[in-house]
């Protein structure tokens, strides 16, 4: 099992996977934010013929999640489906796998600028936030929203030692706020140093959390490279 | 009319052209006369000429000729000129095919002969290509790619169906790259749309010439043919000498700034001098500091494919008009026509391969009786080798230009969805024809059809995509591509060159006060040409480097373009040394280690190299020619293992990465490597020499061909290395879009990265028909891992080990690159970790 970090937000202590998910032992809830879900599909409508995997590559890590932390209620932050007809080009295959997941545990889709409706034969309930104690979850950050963990902006840091750079995905964090990084196998990433984040954390005090192998490194964001 | 009754053949040269030449003062020579007479019989010839041998106009003459018959033969006369296309050249160069075309207007228009001759690049307006196609001229200079675009239309059999000659130019530069893969398949596609064609192919001279001649006829099913094979008089023998080192030559490095006044006395002794050098940044730094030595002011320039366009064209321009004293350029001038009266060529650097060289002097001095000059500056003392390998190989009029090429499966794909654009194609009709190409002469039927499968529905194990096909059969079996937007996409995306993405630079006036974030920049300032954007990553805000001759700082990015200002310092912070696009060449690596190995040899090297050769001979050891010396030592803390495999820099940085996982595998905690063109060092804290030295770690195990088996694939995964090679692959075949300038680099956050492409694919489907193209190019292209199989089987049972107190001589040049190179290892986690205990640092401090 992969050692995970503590992230604190808002005076709650999360439990960050190296994997790009965050565990909440009290409530017993795993949050997960972009899954872009049938993206591949989602370009081969436009005849971009990209590999039809990555549905099953990015369910198949959640569900090691899912077997690791066995949380009790398991939330995607938005952005879950590529698009509106995501859900109907699911394979007979994902959609089971999607099934046995969510056996036995409750599962909030939030809803994303990429899939604003609720869908039909995906299962769960659909929020467009999920307010549970000090912390709200969204998909896209608000200005000035304290206690708030969102998606949207799929942050990637970049750091430079020893002759080159390294760029991964990564928790945007401070005290009070959280960006998550992206979970789908094609979703691409934004810098943290890219302008986008000056609305969410007004000054660079924050910390990038940057997924390693097997742990995440903590950069203070001033530290990381623009692109 | 049998044979008897038939008339003497007519001179190969008519009347017209005769006196056209008598004119001019010139004969015509001979190979010009072999090539017309080899055509009249409808043969199709490679010839082979060095630079400034008239071979040009060779190429042309036989279409000059005939047209001139056809249309001044009086029973043509006044018939109107409805031939259709004769000819089409072909050139690597879009401005080679430009010139090219104005030089043929002079004899034309001097013989009075009324052929259309017209040119067809990128830069051609769409009513005039338009009107090309249905009135095409006589003769058609051209691009492989956009041959490539005319053979994918409809109207492609009534274009070139009066075709009867194919001249290509500098098809010893064409075929070494996709470009000639792609050029071979529009070849094959001529070859059955113009039944009664003849190519010729113009080459600078090459290693092998008859391998080179299957390139320009259709191969057989069994066996092979080849083009009849004219090969010029080579002319003078060049003259190349080596520039003496001064004492300080140094031990590492690719400046040769010891070099740099003696080379600015050439300049000034001579009418123009060409100044080559082996990268982009190298050409700046040197460009840079001849403008400090020159208090003549010189006229001297810089050329390199950076720049801007705009500029390069100045700078040709210039030249050609006799107008500069030097250029200093990159391979960018490898190619081309005569620049000018240039009397000197200076290769600074290593030579890296002899033919390479050769065409490079050849530039130097255009007429044949005399000889072409060229000095070579090593930069350091293993150049100082190389180079005295090259100058032996030049005398020996030895050739290493690489064998032809197997074709890409990539630029295959391009090609059917190509035909596919053009008339629709049946399977087996468009396999035939492709195997008619001499790169794909080998082609399975299985890999053909993987290729169609993955242009139809992506050649995915799983079905998924039928529903979105790209192209699909119709009820007689025909492939049609099944939406105009699939044809109008493969129309932008055609060509196999896929530049590194590039940025534009823009000149700006520096913000005040330096630091932070305050001010805005002046934006509009003037482009001074575009740099890798990986080479932008590496900098931050305040780093200064050189390019298009200046200091420059950087400023920002702002949206896809570099805001650089105008810098007072004086050394640049960022050396940007890139290892350079050629490796060392295996003929002149085996001729260096046969220097090395013959002590004999050694009384023509420059004083320092002798003393490094002799006193490396008694601390440590010479390797003999065929061995592989492998030294280990402590210093500092830290052991280290030395080898020296002279396979260039490509194949040590695999070797390097292999060997670290072995090392580590071993207990040896490896730190980390850096390679240079002839060495490997490896760093760890692990006692290598001891383990070695008590049998516990084997030396043939540890360089053991088999690495290339699970390491190589464990390392492939995540090699950054190979994602770039994928994705080149991932163009090509036209899975993703190029990026065209213009779109907004924020918007990746929405497209699709190849990295991640890479990853699920190579999980999901390790046989795919990409992942195959893409090992295909990294056995060859950046990864080299050909060579390095080579070279392991040629050192088995020769591997031998010294194990020493300190650093060897020989060793010096490539510790030296510690801190000058990228240094790798498991680095990325490591630069991670660092970047992290610094934050921590911060906060307990």
């Amino acid at each position: 099992m992969a050692p995970a970090a503590t992230l604190t937000v808002a005076g709650v202590d999360f439990v960050a996977d190296p994997a790009g998910a965050i565990y909440w032992p009290e409530q017993g809830l795993l949050a997960v934010a972009d899954l872009h879900l049938e993206k591949g599909s989602s370009f081969a409508e436009r005849r971009v013929l990209l590999p039809p995997y990555d549905t099953a590559a990015t369910l198949a890590r959640l569900a090691q999640l899912v077997a690791r932390y066995t949380p009790r209620t398991v939330t995607a932050l938005g952005d879950s489906f590529h698009d509106r007809r995501g859900p109907s080009r699911l394979e007979d295959g994902d959609r089971a796998s999607l099934t046995a997941m969510q056996h036995g545990r409750d599962w909030i889709w939030i809803t994303g600028n990429h899939d604003p409706d609720p869908a039909e034969g995906i299962g769960g309930e659909f929020m467009d936030v999920l307010k549970l104690g000090a912390i709200t979850f969204r998909h896209q950050p608000e200005s000035g929203a304290g206690g708030e963990i969102a998606g949207h902006l799929h942050p990637v840091a970049r750091v430079a030692g020893r002759g080159r750079a390294v760029s991964r995905r990564c928790f945007a964090r401070d005290e009070t706020r959280m960006v998550m990084p992206a979970f789908g196998s094609y979703a691409g990433g934004l810098n943290v140093r890219n302008r986008a984040f000056a609305s969410v954390f007004e000054t660079l005090d924050f910390t990038a959390h940057m997924l390693g192998e097997r742990r995440i490194y903590a950069v203070a964001a001033r530290q990381c490279l623009p692109d | 009319m049998t044979a008897l009754e038939r008339p003497a053949d007519p001179p190969l040269l008519p009347e017209t052209f005769t006196r056209w030449f008598a004119q001019r003062g010139w004969t015509p020579r001979a190979h010009q006369l072999e090539l017309l007479s080899r055509a009249r019989d409808g043969r199709s010839v490679l010839l082979i000429a060095p630079t400034g041998g008239g071979k040009t106009l060779a190429g042309f003459l036989p279409s000059l000729v005939e047209l001139s018959s056809l249309y001044l033969s009086p029973q043509k006369r006044g018939e109107g000129k409805k031939t259709g296309l004769h000819t089409l050249y072909i050139s690597p160069l879009k401005a080679l095919a430009v010139d090219i075309a104005r030089n043929l207007e002079t004899p034309v228009a001097e013989m009075g002969l009324p052929v259309r001759i017209e040119t067809r690049t990128g830069d051609t307006p769409t009513s005039k290509r338009q009107r090309q196609r249905r009135d095409p001229p006589d003769i058609l200079l051209t691009t492989p790619e956009q041959l490539a675009l005319l053979l994918a239309s409809a109207d492609a059999p009534y274009l070139f169906g009066t075709l009867k000659r194919v001249i290509l130019d500098e098809l010893h530069a064409l075929v070494t790259s996709k470009r000639g893969d792609l050029l071979s398949l529009g070849l094959a596609r001529l070859f059955r749309l113009a039944p009664g064609l003849a190519t010729v192919g113009l080459s600078a001279t090459v290693a092998e010439p008859e391998d080179l001649s299957r390139f320009l006829v259709p191969q057989p099913e069994h066996g092979e043919a080849r083009a009849d094979l004219v090969i010029a008089d080579g002319g003078a023998e060049p003259r190349v000498t080596m520039m003496e080192p001064g004492e300080h030559l140094p031990w590492a490095g690719h400046s040769a700034r010891h070099a740099f006044p003696q080379i600015y006395e050439l300049i000034k002794q001579h009418k123009m001098t060409l100044v080559f050098v082996n990268t982009r940044s190298q050409a700046e730094m040197i460009f840079h500091a001849l403008w400090h030595l020159n208090e003549d002011t010189l006229a001297i320039a810089l050329h390199h494919g950076s720049l801007d366009v705009e500029q390069r064209r100045k700078v040709e321009t210039a030249m050609a008009g006799g107008k500069l004293r030097a250029v200093v350029c990159t391979s960018s001038l490898d190619l081309g026509i005569d620049w000018g009266d240039i009397d000197l060529v200076v290769n600074v650097g290593a030579p890296k391969g002899a033919s390479r060289l050769l065409q490079r002097i050849g530039r130097a001095n255009h007429r044949l009786d005399e000889p072409s000059r060229g000095i070579l500056v090593p930069a350091n003392r293993f150049e100082v080798l190389e180079c005295r390998a090259a100058i032996g190989a030049v005398a020996d009029r030895a050739q290493d230009t690489p064998p032809l090429r197997i074709g890409a499966l990539d630029v295959l794909a391009q090609h059917v969805l190509g035909a596919a654009c053009g008339e629709a194609f049946l399977s087996d009709e468009l396999y035939r024809e492709v195997r008619t190409a001499a790169p794909y002469n080998g082609l399975t039927r299985t890999d053909f059809d993987a290729t169609v499968d993955f242009v139809a529905t992506g050649g995915y194990a799983l079905k998924a995509y039928e529903r979105f096909a790209k192209i699909r059969q119709n009820k007689d079996g025909r492939w049609r591509v099944s939406h105009p937007m699939v044809a109008q996409r493969y129309r932008m995306n055609v060509g196999t060159i896929v530049e590194a993405d590039m940025l534009k630079v823009r000149l700006v006036r520096s913000r005040s006060g330096g630091a932070g974030r305050t001010g805005p920049i002046a934006r509009g300032g003037r482009v001074l040409g575009e740099v890798e954007e990986y080479f932008v990553e590496m900098l931050t805000p305040g780093d200064t480097f050189v390019f298009a001759g200046e200091i420059l700082k950087y400023e920002a990015l702002v949206e896809n373009e570099v805001y650089v200002s105008r810098s007072t310092a004086t050394d640049p912070k960022v050396p940007s040394y890139e290892g350079g696009k050629f490796p060392l060449s295996t003929y002149l690596a085996d001729r260096v280690r046969g220097i090395m190995a013959e002590p004999k040899q050694w009384s023509v090297l420059p004083e320092p190299v002798r003393q490094w050769l002799e006193i490396q001979q008694l601390r440590s050891r010479v390797p003999a020619r065929h061995e592989l010396l492998v030294e280990t030592f402590p210093r500092a803390g830290k052991h280290y293992l030395v080898c020296y495999p002279f396979e260039g820099r490509l194949a040590h940085v695999t070797l390097g990465m292999l060997l670290t996982r072995r090392l580590e595998r071993a207990g040896l905690k490896p730190l980390g490597f850096v390679a240079n063109e002839y060495a490997l060092a490896v760093w760890g804290l692990g006692d290598i020499g001891l383990r070695i030295s008590r049998r516990e770690l084997s030396l043939p195990a540890l360089f053991d061909q088999d690495m290339l088996g699970d390491d190589l694939e464990a390392w492939l995964l995540e090699s950054s290395l190979m994602k770039r090679t994928f994705r080149t692959c991932a163009i090509i075949a036209g899975l993703i879009e190029r990026r065209f300038p213009g779109e907004e680099k924020s918007r990746r956050q929405v497209t699709i990265s190849t990295d991640l492409i890479y990853d699920v694919l190579r999980k999901h489907q390790p046989d795919h028909v990409l992942l195959r193209a893409a090992r295909a190019d990294a056995a060859t292209g950046l990864l080299d891992i050909k060579r390095l199989g080579e070279m392991l089987s040629r050192v088995r049972g020769r591997i031998i080990h010294k194990s020493l107190e300190c650093v060897s001589p020989l060793a010096v040049p490539v510790m030296l690159e510690i801190g000058r190179e990228a240094v790798f290892g498991e680095a990325s986690e490591t630069i991670m970790a660092e970047a992290a205990d610094d934050l921590i640092r911060e906060a307990m401090e």
